[in-house]
């Protein structure tokens, strides 16, 4: 008989099984974080850069960015574009999640299809809204004039710049929505429904006061994810207008890589400091869903 | 069973995953390796090894009894590449970058100048050097240039009954614009879109109409932005210009349903491929005469090196890649002007076609030149913010530039 195993050496199989996911998340989550946060507090000029020596700017540059007339319009813009995306986001994919939940002919292959949005690269979803938008040679505008309409110039007017790209945006996040709630929907069994039916109550209310109410938990995940993944949106509204024409669909995301990348003297500082906005809003979020989820969970 | 197996994995992966960063550390990963490897990046990614590009690099380093270890990036990507190899002392021993990057490179200590390396560029036309020049000092060769001129569909001309070689200031061009959209055609396609490409585009325009960029708000340049908005609000030139990059723009005048195009030198392969004839002209200022393009192209650098020692082969390499016989095989490949008056000539003795472009290049004026430097690119986003506004119909010409000086004269301040 062999002797028990010594308790340090047991710790040290723990420590052991623990190191990766240490070491990565120091590596990727930890290190990214903490270089970004310096980037914005010390003032970061090419020479700088390069010679290691910035000197310590405290919080100018996040006053420098919030006084800046490009923030209020790019605060404005990532709040439309996040809040009209996930209504409508949310509201048709789970029209479309109950509509998949009868089981009918085709009706996996069709739920397939709508995964397609989901499944092309975003360079190849943004490319083709941005060529069917085309003011002269677009199909949008070609079907509205053979239909007796004028042509509008969706991506080139600072009217419809920030619509184009919120339409957009919200025909890539349907899938999400959809196979999220489906499986939400899919969770609930069916006798509670057949017990409501036995009771009386009407398709419409057997949604709104049996299945709605027992699809919170995953609505409310679904919320909040739609919401971190659309408030970070970059690709979409870069390669459909750049921000413009003239700032007039720039989010805080496409202000910040403008800022850090999108000129030839990068200006890393407030690059890093409206990057680092955009993920306290995110991190705010988080917490109010870890609040409300706990009041849930709360008897 | 299976589940020691699943445990074996998690060991083996928590063995692999703490060895590994420092497996990485251990092997020497520079882009300057040893005593007799040369790093050389480009921005050229569409040359593979087979390429004549590659082959002159390699030609070179054997020349100066090295090997050379060279890497290709997309032009928007080497700048930042560039900068965080300087910040991590790994800097290539030469570096082939945008010229209006070197004036930024340059300004955070990145680039050595000709004083150190020697290099002799006295060859080099001074209006393509003036793009590598900051504050006295010269940081960077031409390797090759090239600029912006009109393309003009032949047989649209022919059918408005506009005579190309008549065009020489903005109101005959403005004429020949309204009798090709008469016919029914459109009249000119451009880009000016929201970036640096959109600054690019504008500025022989800005120039030609005798703006300066230190004054975005004088009524010389007012007249530049107007002539563009008009063509716009007349229907000479279509609203897909604001979302317009060069490439789109060109694919506009592929269709064949536009009288002109303001492209660069680099669509010439494209053109032969159009299936109709086109014809070139150089872009005429406001009152006539060629108006000053912006210069394009890239330029030989030598990064700095704690080794100082190592210039003396880097001198080599640039001047192998840039002597005479292989500037001439360069720019053929790339499509691009020679610097020196000794190509050009060759070039045109070659290609006669090229006559247009090597005028063009020789009126053709560096973005950060006039010792702009890296005040540039603050003066150059104002600038296509300005362009935007007044073609989307937001403000006039006038109030837009009078916001964009505003801004210009704050961020330079």
């Amino acid at each position: 008989m062999a002797a028990p195993p010594g308790r340090a050496r047991r710790r040290w199989a723990a420590w052991a099984f623990l190191a990766p996911v240490t070491v990565y998340l120091v590596v990727f989550y930890a290190y990214p974080l903490y270089r970004n946060l310096d980037l914005s507090l010390r003032d970061y000029t090419v020479r700088s850069f390069v010679e290691g020596n910035a000197p310590f700017a405290g919080l100018d540059h996040y006053r420098g960015v919030v006084r800046d007339p490009s923030f209020g319009p790019a605060l404005w813009h990532t709040t439309v574009f996040t809040a009209v995306s996930i209504a409508f986001q949310f509201a048709i994919g789970l029209g479309l999640a109950v509509f998949f939940r009868r089981h009918f002919p085709l009706s996996r292959t069709l739920r397939a299809l709508f995964l397609v949005p989901w499944l092309l690269p975003l360079i190849v979803s943004a490319s083709t809204w941005s060529w069917m938008l085309n003011s002269e040679s677009g199909v949008v505008n070609s079907v509205l004039q053979r239909l007796g309409g004028s042509p509008i110039n969706w991506l080139t007017s600072p009217r419809w710049a920030l619509a184009s790209v919120t339409i957009a945006n919200i025909w890539i996040g349907i899938p999400f929505n959809l196979v999220l709630l489906h499986s939400g929907l899919e969770g609930i069994p069916a006798s509670i429904e057949e017990a409501a039916a036995l009771d009386g109550a009407g398709p419409w209310q057997r949604f709104w006061r049996v299945t709605f109410p027992m699809l919170r938990p995953v609505s409310a995940i679904t919320l909040l994810l739609g919401l971190i993944y659309t408030l970070k949106v970059f690709d979409i509204v870069w390669i459909m207008t750049r921000g413009g024409p003239a700032d007039s669909s720039s989010t805080l995301a496409t202000w910040s890589y403008r800022l850090g990348f999108g000129n030839m003297l990068p200006a890393f500082s407030p690059g890093a400091a409206v990057g680092n906005l955009l993920i306290v809003m995110a991190l705010m979020f988080g917490l109010i869903y870890i609040r409300v989820q706990r009041r849930q969970d709360a008897p | 069973m299976t589940h020691v197996f699943a445990q074996r994995i998690i060991m083996f992966s928590a063995i692999t995953a703490v060895a590994g960063p420092i497996g990485c550390s251990s092997s020497k990963d520079k882009a300057n390796g040893s005593a007799t490897s040369y790093a050389i990046w480009d921005p050229y990614p569409q040359f593979d090894a087979s390429s004549g590009w590659v082959q002159l690099v390699n030609k070179c380093g054997t020349a100066a009894g090295v090997t050379i270890k060279r890497t290709a990036f997309d032009t928007s990507d080497l700048t930042n590449k560039a900068l965080l190899a300087a910040q991590q002392h790994n800097s290539p021993d030469v570096l082939i970058v945008d010229n209006p990057v070197v004036s930024t490179l340059a300004d955070g200590g990145v680039l050595a100048t000709t004083d150190d390396t020697k290099i002799d560029v006295s060859a080099v036309q001074p209006n393509l050097l003036a793009a590598g020049q900051l504050g006295g000092k010269t940081y960077g060769i031409p390797i090759g240039a090239n600029t912006l001129a009109l393309y003009y569909n032949k047989a649209v001309l022919q059918a408005a009954g506009v005579d190309a070689a008549s065009i020489k200031d903005w109101a005959a061009l403005t004429g020949a614009l309204a009798k090709i959209t008469a016919t029914g055609k459109k009249g000119i396609t451009f880009s000016a879109i929201g970036t640096e490409e959109g600054s690019f585009q504008f500025l022989p325009w800005f120039w030609g109409a005798g703006a300066q960029l230190t004054a975005l708000d004088s009524p010389q340049a007012s007249s530049a932005l107007s002539l563009w908005v008009d063509w716009v609000k007349s229907g000479y030139a279509p609203n897909s210009v604001l979302n317009n990059t060069q490439t789109t723009s060109w694919q506009e005048f592929a269709t064949g349903q536009y009288g002109f195009a303001e492209n660069g030198t680099w669509q010439l392969g494209n053109a032969k491929k159009t299936g109709f004839e086109y014809g070139i002209i150089a872009i005429p200022g406001m009152a006539g005469g060629t108006a000053p393009a912006p210069t394009g192209g890239e330029l030989v650098t030598v990064p700095v090196q704690q080794a100082t020692e190592r210039y003396a082969t880097s001198v080599k390499l640039v001047g192998c890649l840039t002597s005479t016989e292989n500037l001439y095989t360069t720019d053929t490949t790339l499509s691009y002007v020679a610097p020196t008056s000794a190509v050009q000539a060759k070039q045109v003795a070659a290609t006669p076609e090229l006559t247009v472009w090597v005028s063009a290049v020789q009126a053709a004026k560096g973005r950060t030149s006039d010792n702009l430097g890296t005040k540039y690119p603050k003066i150059s986003q104002p600038l296509w913010t300005a362009m935007q506004t007044a073609l989307s119909g937001s403000k006039s010409p006038g109030e837009a530039l009078a916001v964009a000086q505003a801004t210009a004269a704050q961020a330079t301040k």
